[in-house]
């Protein structure tokens, strides 16, 4: 049986284009490269300034000069390329990354996204997501469905938002749903999961035409 | 030509309340032997323009923790539990600066523009108190320049002319950074003899920098 994080990113890398390019946040998106189906050429952005992206070195083969967005020891593809900080940030509001992945504490009915502040408890600062949800062509929010019970799909979200941008997928061990003009249209089910226990766990309204069908997942 | 300074002599220059901008990602690409000289001279009240405060063993994260930081402008101090109680205990001003902004605004100061028009941030606290813009039926905000008192930078290699290049994600802000302060000094890992860097590979030209630091012994 798969593990929620699993379902997530498994669903997620479906939505990868060939010949595109993607950045992925820090935790469950990172998760994401892992899915990547087979042929699927794509480079993937640490907004810290790699274009090509690669898996974590072997034991011992770390280079100091080259790290995820999160700082973690990385390697870079074939093709790659290094920039600075000001190219990397022109790529992502510029248009030319065409999808961002990222965590999510809250979503709402807008498609509005807050994840990067809890006033008075955490406060670690918007690093690149605000770039990320502004600037991206296409932007997929990869979170679990709820927070220890606590629905993060709500009507209107009561943190300080991320972006004014409605974002275009929201992904949970749950549901696949997308936010539009209209609100919140349920798409797709987790594996083995009802309609009812998707209505359970969703605070916001969800728009639920036709038949519903389960997340293909491999 | 640029004669190598000590670590210890370069901090020297620093006066109390310098407004500093460093280089690095989570230490990334950041002036480590320079940050640590300056932690053992003890300077206070400084100004810190970086793009995170990083862990509180490492990098400029060293000085929030030895208090010489009073003001941060900086996108991400997540990682340093210390800046975040500081912070909310209002012993030390941040502010939270969307990176792509914070890089543009340093950028904006350097490259002689009165400010940036961004969308990033609109919608959200980062707008609160700034003039919005509207270009062409499209709604930004208005963000100011940042400039430096000393920009203090990491390179991978540097001549004797003070030309810089780097290494992979250790770019990050510095060669931005180093248009954007009175006095830029850098931090090479290794000092190569004048013509050695192809005049392709730099990325930081001699005449902006001012200080060289010698390599470490």
């Amino acid at each position: 049986m798969m593990d929620a994080k699993e379902i997530i990113a498994r669903r997620v890398a479906r939505e990868i284009r060939p010949g595109t390019l993607v950045n992925l946040g820090i935790g469950l998106p990172s998760l994401v490269a892992n899915y990547v189906p087979e042929g699927i050429d794509v480079f993937f952005q640490a907004e810290n300034g790699v274009i090509g992206l690669g898996a974590r070195p072997p034991e011992g083969m770390a280079e100091k000069s080259l790290t995820d967005a999160g700082g973690g020891f990385v390697t870079a593809v074939p093709g790659a390329a290094s920039i600075d900080s000001a190219m990397s940030f022109g790529l992502i509001r510029g248009g030319h990354l065409d999808m961002t992945v990222l965590g999510g504490l809250q979503v709402d009915e807008k498609g509005h996204l807050a994840n990067w502040m809890v006033p008075g408890r955490m406060v670690p600062g918007m690093g690149g997501a605000m770039d990320l949800v502004a600037g991206a062509r296409s932007v997929v929010v990869a979170m679990l469905h709820s927070a220890k019970g606590e629905p993060k799909i709500l009507p209107e979200c009561t943190l300080p938002l991320t972006a004014e941008r409605r974002v275009d997928l929201i992904v949970t061990e749950m549901a696949v749903i997308r936010p539009t003009e209209s609100g919140l249209e349920l798409r797709e089910r987790g594996p083995g999961v009802s309609i009812e226990q998707i209505l359970a766990a969703t605070a916001a309204h969800l728009i639920i035409e036709g038949d519903i069908p389960e997340m293909e997942l491999d | 030509m640029k004669a190598a300074l000590r670590p210890e002599a370069a901090a020297e220059m620093i006066e109390e309340g310098a407004v500093l901008l460093v280089g690095g990602f989570m230490g990334v690409g950041s002036p480590h032997r320079l940050i640590d000289a300056i932690l053992a001279r003890g300077t206070g009240g400084l100004t810190i323009i970086c793009n995170d405060l990083c862990t509180p063993e490492k990098g400029v994260g060293k000085l929030v923790v030895s208090g010489q930081v009073s003001r941060a402008i900086v996108s991400h101090i997540g990682l340093n539990p210390l800046a975040q109680q500081k912070m909310m205990a209002g012993e030390m001003q941040v502010e939270l600066v969307p990176q792509g902004t914070l890089v543009e605004r340093i950028r904006a100061a350097g490259y002689g523009l009165g400010g940036v028009l961004t969308a990033t941030g609109l919608g959200t606290p980062v707008e609160e108190g700034k003039q919005i813009v509207e270009v062409d039926g499209q709604r930004f905000l208005l963000e100011r320049p940042i400039r430096g008192d000393y920009a203090l930078l990491a390179c991978h290699h540097a001549d004797y002319a003070g030309n810089l290049s780097y290494l992979l994600t250790a770019h990050n802000f510095n060669p931005i950074m180093a248009m954007a302060a009175a006095t830029v000094i850098a931090e090479p890992e290794h000092i190569v003899p004048v013509g050695m860097i192809p005049p392709d590979a730099v990325k930081t030209p001699g005449v902006l920098v001012d200080h060289l630091l010698g390599t470490a012994p």
